[in-house]
């Protein structure tokens, strides 16, 4: 590098002064008479071994400036080496590769293959193809698929999709249940999903099996029809082979684990796990403690259901007791039992027995529960085309083809030309082709098999050519008079089943403070009818119905107020009587508010203001 | 027929006309915050809604529009214009101060006196109208020895000076002659004055128009005021291609407007003048209302909505107001 003359004190370039300013990791370090020239001679030693193949060089025309990186912490990926059109990757250096005579690493030492970063990306013309090279092209791609990532390059015929599609599609992917781990069964992750009988798919990339996806797909592969079905599969609902789900499709195992902790307390005191003694406060009915062995912990393969005790745990009284004559009373224990929450029963799986952090006896308890596919069960294509079960049809009302084949699956045609996703036709005809043979369909960016392939083999294999069937209807016999499409294809089944969300309440918990319902699943809450929809009421003049939802539904409560100073009573317990706290009188009304209004008026108190409520007979 | 087309009572109209007007406001925040290259855009969409609900003192881009008495040619909308147009001294002359002879030049440019059809002559006098000191015109230079010698006042004087109103209507930054679609011309002008433009001859005083609301309110009145407010808010709903029927704008303009004098909607006007302190302190600032109220013993009579329902009443409104005639007993 004698070219490159160090200035010290002058970072800014002279005014008039041609010479081409030189960066080495973004500090600038002298200049140079030809920064093209530069850079090319330094390319040209780092593939010939002279410089290091992790430096890279980009020479910015425009603003006349050489960039020379070699810090870490760049993106860099491979390409091969292009020179005057022709690709250093010459066949009897492939030939070689296969014959594990040279490896990646002598190629890239040879320099015919480089890897380029962000900034020398943007001086390079790459090829996609190497029938597409021309004189100008300085690097050549070493397959189509690697210009995406991981996520997309699984994906079946992404360039025939719409991109909103694939974006879609990679997002339901990471939602599709499979083999997450193979020591699944040793781990207890708070919630896991399990597919039962995972396949791969027919119609797959060459990504696809080089990430070893095939050895733990997630999805299956379906026969789909493509008609509209009794309108049970009427925007983006699916129906489904109700047979072919209890033949095991789209099953999975959903894998819960529940902790319970032996905690110790100041002053000596612990919790213990033991099945309660009738005697502590707070015990459950009898039944709840059924499962329990005699360690106070659920015996592993029973079935437990909702509000079922699965580890028995007894906690120290809140308070100590008084002292009484005779000493101090023996402590009653209060229950601390983990239970199961509504909608989380199944089976035990296992239970594990460990130390917490802090030291203490702790209890992992891990749930199983086969989910059999239902309706409201969300599966995808690998093409961005979500639905719900609509409808689990019996095969015998199912259409069928003149062989007797029935659909795993109905979807709905309009589900088609809006969302432009031909991918999935043409994964539906790839998969249908490709069963003949035995062979799996190639669907890899840009260089995929294609549909005319698949056309040949069907008409080889006495099938309508563009995949079409005439389909009999189950119900009635008789022959449906258009053409439906048929064809296999992968289908993923997502994490968002129906019996993890589902929600109900007519009656139930309500918050402490303000006696109003609770917020959400887990606290069996409810839902919350909030400002705008107030607005909607009183727009529509449902006065009646408003204060039902508002304080009737919700928090209503009847406070004693006094007749002449306006404040809310109290009541003496222990002698029974019933005043105004403020001017002591008894002359009290009750009135209904809700309690939000009565904890208002005690916080506005807490201000310093005391608030009055003027009492009027209702008109 | 026209009894039965009647409101009826107890109908919750306020809340309709918000939730009519609210609904597609915000399908316009999403299609239009700018129109990009435009010049001299006047603004339009929600930034205009805002603008006109807030009752602000004058808008982003006041503007005009003016026609003429008298026939309507190109010609006499141009003259009409050229009248309207403020002119001041900066920009028809070069003012530069000689502080060796405690002087002021003022070098007039013929060509842009030509244009707007003044004679140095008239200048002069101009400037001798506003000032004090001797003038002195030679060769379309003014000469002004002002009555100070401190430089610090000439300084003043300069300043003032280049700022002198020459012609047309304070302002009135620019007046552009228009065709509308019913081909009269008329005069669009930035900037907005409507009780000089009133004053101006050859005005057709019947159509003079203005976006600025407060400025009606100043010149015409409340009614006008709450008129232009409709037109307002009407045309910037149609210009997005929204439906709103004119009454639920009209509603808006009257609770704007029924105090007599225009109020914005929020904090400082209408939600703060609401009747009762629950109300206004379910709003905003609910510390600042509540204890207001605690020092002067102040009375909630729960008419309103939003009391009745912190309460925990029935809303006195749609079948919340019926109520028995005769009372038994």
């Amino acid at each position: 590098m004698a070219k490159i003359k160090r200035k010290k004190k002058k970072m800014s370039k002279p005014v008039g002064q041609q010479k081409c300013s030189v960066y080495i990791n973004g500090r600038f370090i002298g200049f140079c008479e030809s920064g093209s020239a530069l850079v090319s001679e330094l390319k040209e030693k780092r593939r010939s071994g002279v410089l290091s193949p992790e430096a890279n060089f980009y020479y910015n025309s425009q603003t006349d400036d050489v960039y020379i990186n070699t810090d870490s912490g760049r993106a860099r990926r491979p390409y091969i080496v292009v020179e005057n059109g022709q690709s250093k990757l010459t066949t009897a250096l492939l030939s070689q590769l296969k014959g594990g005579e040279t490896t990646w690493g002598k190629l890239v030492k040879l320099g015919v293959i480089e890897y380029l970063d962000a900034e020398e990306e943007e001086s390079a013309l790459v090829a996609l193809k190497e029938e597409d090279l021309t004189p100008e092209h300085t690097h050549l791609e070493i397959d189509p698929v690697s210009i995406m990532g991981v996520t997309v390059s699984v994906l079946p015929y992404p360039e025939y999709n719409s991109s909103p599609r694939v974006t879609m599609a990679c997002a339901m992917a990471k939602q599709s249940l499979g083999t997450y781990s193979t020591n699944f069964n040793l781990r207890t992750d708070s919630r896991a999903h399990i597919m039962l009988y995972p396949q791969q798919p027919l119609v797959q990339t060459r990504p696809y099996s080089i990430l070893k996806f095939s050895e733990r797909a997630a999805g299956q592969n379906f026969v789909v029809a493509i008609t509209s079905m009794h309108g049970y599969n009427l925007s983006d609902a699916l129906v489904m082979n109700r047979n072919s789900v209890q033949r095991g499709l789209g099953r999975s195992v959903f894998y819960k684990t529940h902790e319970s902790e032996e905690r110790k307390y100041p002053g000596g005191q612990k919790d213990k796990f033991e099945i309660p003694p009738a005697t502590t406060s707070g015990y459950r009915e009898e039944k709840a403690y059924r499962h329990l062995g005699e360690d106070g912990i659920v015996v592993p393969e029973s079935t437990v259901n909702s509000r079922d005790v699965i580890v028995g745990k007894t906690s120290p009284p809140r308070f100590l007791e008084e002292m009484t004559v005779f000493g101090v009373s023996e402590e009653k224990k209060r229950e601390n039992s983990l239970a199961i929450k509504s909608g989380d029963d199944g089976v035990v799986d296992s239970v594990m027995l460990t130390d917490s952090l802090s030291g203490n006896k702790l209890v992992k308890v891990r749930m199983r529960c086969v989910k059999v596919p239902e309706l409201g069960d969300k599966f995808a294509s690998r093409h961005g085309q979500k639905g719900v079960v609509g409808l689990l049809l019996p095969q015998e009302d199912m259409p069928f083809t003149k062989d007797g084949i029935v659909p795993d699956l109905i979807i709905n045609p309009h589900a088609i030309p809006s969302r432009m996703t031909s991918g999935h036709l043409l994964e539906m005809l790839g998969g249908k082709s490709v069963c003949f043979s035995g062979k799996f369909g190639d669907c890899s960016a840009f260089n995929g098999d294609k549909a005319d392939d698949y056309i040949k083999a069907l008409k080889e294999n006495g099938f309508e050519e563009y995949g079409e069937e005439f389909l009999y209807d189950g119900v009635s016999g008789e022959l449906i008079k258009s053409k439906i499409f048929v064809g296999v294809i992968y289908y993923q089944k997502l994490h968002h089943l129906v019996s993890n969300k589902m929600h109900v309440r007519s009656r139930g918990p309500v918050q402490l403070l303000t006696h109003q319902p609770t917020e959400g699943r887990a606290r069996e809450g409810g839902l919350r009818f909030g400002e705008m929809e107030r607005d909607c009421l009183i727009g529509y003049g449902a006065s009646m119905l408003l204060r039902e939802r508002l304080l009737e539904e919700s928090d209503r409560t009847f406070e004693l107020v006094c007749a002449k100073c306006g404040s809310i009573a109290i009541k003496d317990h222990v002698k029974n009587r019933e005043y105004c706290p403020v001017c002591e009188s008894t002359e009290l009304h009750q009135v209904e508010m809700s309690y939000a209004f009565k904890l208002l008026l005690d916080e506005i108190k807490a201000l310093h203001i005391f608030p009055r409520l003027l009492l009027k007979d209702k008109a | 027929m026209r009894e039965k087309t009647k409101i009826d009572v107890g109908e919750a109209v306020g809340i309709v006309a918000a939730q009519s007007i609210g609904e597609p406001g915000t399908q316009m925040t999403m299609r239009t915050f700018h129109y990009a290259g435009v010049a001299e855009q006047v603004p339009t969409g929600l930034p205009r809604l805002i603008e006109l609900v807030d009752a602000r003192k004058e808008p982003k881009k006041p503007f005009m529009d003016v026609y003429m008495l008298g026939e309507n040619t190109e010609a006499a909308a141009r003259e009409l214009a050229q009248q309207i147009e403020r002119t001041k001294l900066d920009s028809v002359a070069q003012i530069e101060e000689n502080f060796l002879d405690k002087k002021i030049e003022v070098t007039l440019d013929t060509k842009e006196l030509e244009l707007i059809k003044l004679t140095p002559e008239d200048v002069k006098k101009k400037i001798k109208a506003a000032t004090s000191g001797s003038l002195d015109l030679k060769d379309n230079v003014i000469t002004i020895k002002p009555g100070t010698t401190s430089l610090r006042n000439i300084r003043r004087f300069t300043s003032k000076l280049r700022l002198l109103h020459l012609k047309g209507i304070e302002k009135i930054k620019r007046a552009l002659v228009l065709k509308g679609k019913d081909g009269k011309y008329f005069i669009r002008t930035d900037g907005s004055n409507m009780a000089a433009m009133l004053k101006q001859p050859g005005v057709d005083t019947q159509h003079v128009y203005t976006n600025d609301v407060k400025e009606v309110e100043r010149v015409l009145g409340i009614e006008a005021a709450r008129v232009c407010l409709v037109r307002e808010i009407k045309q910037v709903l149609d210009m997005q291609g929204l439906t709103v029927d004119v009454r639920h704008c009209m509603l808006l303009a009257d609770a704007m407007t029924m105090d007599g004098d225009v109020k914005s909607i929020g904090r400082h006007g209408l939600s703060g003048e609401k009747a009762g302190v629950l109300a206004r302190a379910a709003f905003e600032e609910t510390i600042k209302h509540l204890i207001k109220a605690s020092t002067s013993g102040e009375e909630d009579k729960l008419i309103g909505v939003t009391e009745n329902i912190i309460v925990g009443q029935t809303v006195p409104v749609g079948t919340g107001l019926v109520r028995l005639k005769m009372k038994l007993g």
